[in-house]
């Protein structure tokens, strides 16, 4: 079934956009991760303009995050507090990141600084986390092992020093800030939620516990997508929401049916996937980058 | 006359589409551009006889219908198919000489465009030239009646910009590159491949030197805004006569509303979009909780 997006202005398959929907809210309620960075190329492919996929993509994410929170409200994984100080930081980055957004545009290398950092940080976080869990799962086989039940990590020496009850942590409110800050800026230049690198930060960095930073990620997500959702429809009319419906649809069933599963497999197990889902999308870009492409010319319109 | 008379209202009964009587070319170019320059001081006499005989009364001129003036984009829309057709009206007999040949354009509005071209540096590969196109339409389908090489004289395709490469309008401001054809290639390469530029020789049907019909289809991912059809007339490659009709390619219904308050009221438009997807999340939140309940 062919549906005309109004303000894509584009024809596409209606159930294709409700099946993508549906996958990535799949990985959204599984590992707590928006999945605008799944959906965003996605729609490239499919033929949607990129200012349109980034910003409808960006609604998107709010419908399934919403919906995984919500999840994860009830079985009690926030940290609201938390959330609220790396929500303060999103905020101010994503505010910064439009800024550079602008400028990259205007120079013609939005789509190299955004496939560089997808790669860059994809790279690491993937690496790391794949490393980490595969440790964790020989720990775990070897019951010799005991682990250390407090870390004493750098950011833990800093002022201004905050109780986060729900993570049972106390430290400084400058590393979330700073994190909360980062990852605004890559979700505004990128055009995803930010959750593939606040997960990954808010375990290795902060030292949250695992059961807690996938609820208190979506919690951060939510707002900052709707955010820079409704600043995109204001400024460059981008949002359509034909599309945004169609993915929602597909996304809601999805990110239920991932938090259902999410909740039934072993936190291990579950880095596993992550990490190997990130290093995919990371080859992928990487090999765009760095091999000759078959087309060497590309056309960019002006806007409206 | 009478023979005109009858045509006419065949045509009209044949179509919503009024038929118009086609008008003469003008003696000037179209656009307000600089009347090309030719370099066979013979070739331009002979243009200028053509221009002047055309001026007096064209021998033949073309009568043409579309079967739609109008392209309503509806949420559905997937696509569409318009028939050009016609007669050539004449008083005389079938002059002597080639046959006669028929060109139809169909031109979507043009817009600018920046094409980039990328390079090696550093083991990657990045954008690093541009060109930047004055206005470039964005659907152009051009069809002809026989290989558009053969029945059209280059000097008369710059006058009218018929051909693909000629459609595109001058360079944006300075010239960035020492040769830009490998850009404006690369641009009617990739629309071609997207089926936004198109050319179909043969794809008018020519019966006796007298009538024609083209079949030109609209892709799906059309822009909004008023098409240019024209028909040319053409006899040893020089244009004999044109005839323009509009064609209108409007969004309809929902489409048209979305569309209108997405760019008239976009803080409402966000926050409705925003409104749609809360309400989504936390209705398929409390469905499934249910589900899992039951």
């Amino acid at each position: 079934m062919q549906i005309f997006l109004p303000i894509a202005e584009v024809s596409v398959n209606a159930f294709t956009l409700v099946g993508l929907g549906g996958l990535v809210g799949l990985m959204s309620g599984l590992f707590g991760v928006g999945g605008g960075f799944l959906i965003t190329p996605l729609l490239f492919f499919i033929g949607i303009p990129p200012a349109i996929a980034v910003a409808t993509g960006a609604n998107q994410v709010v419908a399934s995050s919403v919906s995984g929170v919500l999840a994860h409200v009830k079985r009690k994984t926030v940290d609201f507090r938390m959330g609220g100080v790396l929500l303060a930081g999103g905020l101010v980055g994503s505010w910064l990141g439009v800024w550079v957004f602008t400028i990259l545009q205007e120079v013609g290398q939005v789509d190299l600084v955004v496939q560089l950092c997808y790669v860059v940080f994809l790279g690491l976080i993937g690496a790391m986390m794949l490393q980490e869990s595969i440790r964790a799962l020989r720990r775990s086989k070897n019951p010799t092992y005991r682990k250390r039940s407090h870390q004493h990590m750098w950011v833990h020496r800093w002022p201004a020093k905050m109780k986060f009850r729900a993570s049972g942590l106390y430290i400084s409110v400058i590393p979330p800030l700073l994190v909360g800050v980062a990852v605004g800026v890559l979700a505004a230049i990128m055009g995803v939620g930010g959750g593939f690198i606040m997960v990954p930060a808010m375990i290795y960095l902060l030292g949250v516990p695992t059961k807690v930073v996938v609820g208190t990620s979506l919690f951060q997500i939510t707002f900052v997508t709707a955010f820079t959702t409704v600043m995109h429809a204001v400024s460059y009319n981008t949002v359509d929401i034909m599309l945004a419906v169609l993915l929602i649809v597909g996304g809601v069933i999805g990110a239920q049916i991932g938090t259902t599963l999410g909740a039934r497999l072993r936190a291990e197990q579950l880095r596993i996937l992550l990490a190997l889902l990130v290093l995919l999308v990371c080859g992928k870009l990487a090999l765009d980058l760095f091999l000759r492409p078959d087309e060497l010319y590309s056309i960019t319109t002006e806007a409206r | 006359m009478r023979m005109a008379l009858s045509a006419l209202l065949a045509l009209w009964l044949a179509g919503p589409a009024a038929a118009q009587i086609s008008e003469a070319p003008a003696p000037v170019t179209e656009s307000d551009e600089v009347v090309p320059t030719f370099p066979d001081p013979a070739q331009r006499r002979r243009v200028i006889t053509a221009i002047a005989r055309n001026k007096e009364q064209p021998a033949e001129q073309v009568v043409a219908g579309l079967s739609k003036d109008s392209v309503a984009i509806t949420a559905s829309f997937d696509g569409s198919e318009i028939l050009i057709y016609g007669a050539i009206k004449r008083e005389t007999p079938i002059p002597p000489g080639p046959p006669l040949q028929v060109i139809v354009t169909v031109e979507a509005p043009s817009r600018p465009l920046t094409i980039w071209r990328k390079e090696r540096k550093a083991g990657i590969w990045i954008n690093t030239e541009k060109v930047e196109i004055g206005a470039a339409p964005g659907f152009y389908a051009v069809a002809t009646s026989a290989p558009l090489e053969s029945i059209l004289q280059e000097e008369w395709d710059r006058r009218y910009r018929i051909s693909l490469p000629l459609a595109l309008r001058a360079y944006a401001g300075k010239l960035a590159v020492e040769d830009a054809v490998p850009f404006t290639e690369a641009l009617i390469r990739l629309r071609q491949n997207n089926g936004l530029y198109r050319l179909a020789e043969g794809g008018v049907k020519l019966v006796d030197q007298t009538l024609f019909r083209a079949d030109v289809s609209l892709p799906a991912n059309l822009i909004e805004g008023d098409y240019k059809t024209r028909i040319f007339l053409l006899r040893d490659g020089q244009v004999m006569d044109v005839y323009r009709a509009p064609i209108e390619v409007r969004k309809v219904g929902v489409e048209r509303w979305l569309y209108r308050l997405a760019f008239d009221q976009p803080l409402l438009y966000g926050l409705m979009s925003l409104a749609v997807a809360v309400i989504a999340g936390w209705g398929a939140s409390a469905v499934f909780r249910k589900l899992r309940r039951a």
